[in-house]
């Protein structure tokens, strides 16, 4: 079978095999969500803690709602209102969330390898729902399922993805994912914000990721268009002058667009800025696939979760 | 896995000759083919079902209906079937509520099947009536269900495996009983 793992910690390490499994699965669960009853009786009996130490509406809602659709009991637990903020170490945290024996745990912190580290201590299954700058496999995924669900096939498509690339765990997910899946990557975005050597993050694959200049040159002729948010929380120093001049040079507009192939779609993991990275024309258009991002969120966390605490115990 | 083959119980033309049968039963014991919805276990009851909606079509000059269940979702045994089983898709084309279903699937055995079938079923509505056709019931059930139309009834040992091989799925049409060598 393509998927045993225990975790779910990146995009680095899945094989296409296992990738391909996720996507196939998520595909099947889509339909369950289109039910008047939207409940199958899975995973009844399971629990999973939705732990987030960082603000998210859309990735702890969707886990949430992903885990209810399979009659898993879910838990939300969010950094402000825990015993974290009374000094408790993460893994003394890490020890007390296993002692109530979930099946799994959704992990969002803002330091990278937190959830690699919380894998090796505790036996639930580990979700990354975002490590600091590093990955978010689901976020990836639930790209890449998108991206296949229009195009059918991801090999020998060109994806832009602009914007803020050095502080994006979802470029960094998506550039280890899609080039697996044979796509060829293209990054732009200010000097500042992409790192050079961004190309040479991937291993050997089908696909390839090339730094761009210039966001026309990412974006000419592109099939997919994934714009970043800026992450102003994650800024210590001043990267781009203002954003306004940020919006003038990287936002994506009409005009800009229009360099790309006429069947493009545009992608955002939200949550979009209008008229900083992306202006609401954009948004709003019929090539915009956020929403159906979210709706696809939802499909591809429901096979994470069924494949990963439905897997064997031994 | 190594299999040795036993005995062979149906050929293709057996098999055709079962499922005109459970498609005459199934609109005689009907009165025809109003609200009739035709709906196959997934993998090989799918076809099972599709074939019998023809052999309906040509009975009474209208096809019912027909769709497909994946019971995956609903299998009692997820945590002891180890690595997770594929999960494939459930498609029903119209309202179950106040359909006559009919699930359709190749072999009738412990019962566990059904009793997910029917779970999942009404999760998606009220039907009106479900019945069960099966091209093969092997006995030793484990549940308290029963088949509405047989294709045939087949005395076997718990160590015994019945195939049905049908060439939607495999290069032959044919059912066959073995054992594990």
């Amino acid at each position: 079978m393509a998927f045993n793992r225990k975790d779910l910690l990146g995009t680095r390490e899945l094989t296409v095999e296992e990738i391909k499994t996720i996507l196939d699965t998520a595909e099947s669960f889509k339909e369950v969500s289109t039910r008047s009853i939207k409940k199958v009786p899975t995973l009844r009996g399971k629990t999973i803690i939705n732990f987030f130490f960082e603000p998210s509406t859309r990735t702890r809602t969707s886990f949430e709602i992903a885990a209810k659709r399979l009659s898993a009991d879910a838990v939300n637990i969010s950094a402000s209102g825990s015993s974290v903020t009374k000094g408790e170490s993460l893994i003394d945290t890490a020890r007390n969330l296993q002692a109530m024996a979930p099946d799994a745990i959704v992990i969002r912190h803002r330091s990278p390898g937190v959830p690699h580290q919380l894998a090796k201590m505790v036996e639930a299954s580990i979700i990354n729902g975002g490590d600091g700058a590093h990955e978010h496999p689901t976020q990836a995924l639930l790209d890449a399922f998108t991206i296949r669900e229009r195009k059918g096939e991801l090999a020998g498509l060109q994806v832009a993805i602009i914007g803020d690339i050095m502080h994006s765990r979802v470029a960094r997910s998506n550039a280890h994912l899609l080039t697996k899946l044979g796509a060829h990557v293209r990054v732009a975005g200010p000097r500042t914000l992409v790192p050079p050597q961004f190309d040479k993050i991937v291993g050997e694959s089908e696909g390839s990721i090339t730094v761009c200049n210039r966001i026309e040159e990412a974006l000419e002729g592109s099939d997919v268009v994934m714009m970043l948010r800026i992450q102003r929380e994650r800024m210590s120093d001043a990267f781009f002058p203002s954003l306004k001049e940020y919006s003038i040079h990287y936002g994506l507009t009409l005009e800009r667009l229009a360099l790309a192939s006429p069947e493009c779609i545009v992608m955002h993991p939200g949550p979009v800025n209008r008229g900083v990275e992306i202006s609401s024309e954009v948004v709003d258009s019929a090539r915009s696939l956020v929403l159906d991002q979210v709706t696809n969120g939802v499909a591809v966390r429901m096979a994470i979760l069924f494949l990963l605490a439905g897997r064997e115990i031994d | 896995m190594d299999f040795k083959l036993k005995s062979q119980i149906m050929d293709a033309a057996g098999i055709k000759r079962a499922l005109s049968r459970l498609a005459s039963q199934i609109v005689e014991n009907n009165v025809g083919t109003a609200d009739l919805l035709l709906l196959g276990v997934r993998r090989r009851g799918v076809p099972l079902a599709e074939r019998i909606a023809d052999r309906i079509a040509e009975l009474e000059g209208h096809r019912p209906p027909t769709g497909q269940l994946d019971i995956t979702l609903y299998r009692d045994d997820l945590s002891t079937v180890g690595p997770s089983p594929v999960v494939n898709r459930t498609d029903i084309p119209v309202d179950v509520t106040d359909c006559i279903i009919v699930l359709v699937d190749d072999v009738l055995y412990t019962g566990r099947t059904v009793r997910a079938a029917l779970d999942e079923l009404i999760d998606f509505g009220r039907p009106r009536r479900v019945e069960l056709a099966v091209l093969i019931d092997r006995g030793h059930r484990e549940l308290p269900i029963q088949a509405d139309y047989v294709g045939k009834v087949l005395q076997t040992t718990d160590d015994e495996i019945v195939k049905v091989m049908l060439e939607d799925y495999d290069e032959e049409e044919k059912v066959v009983v073995v054992e594990r060598e």
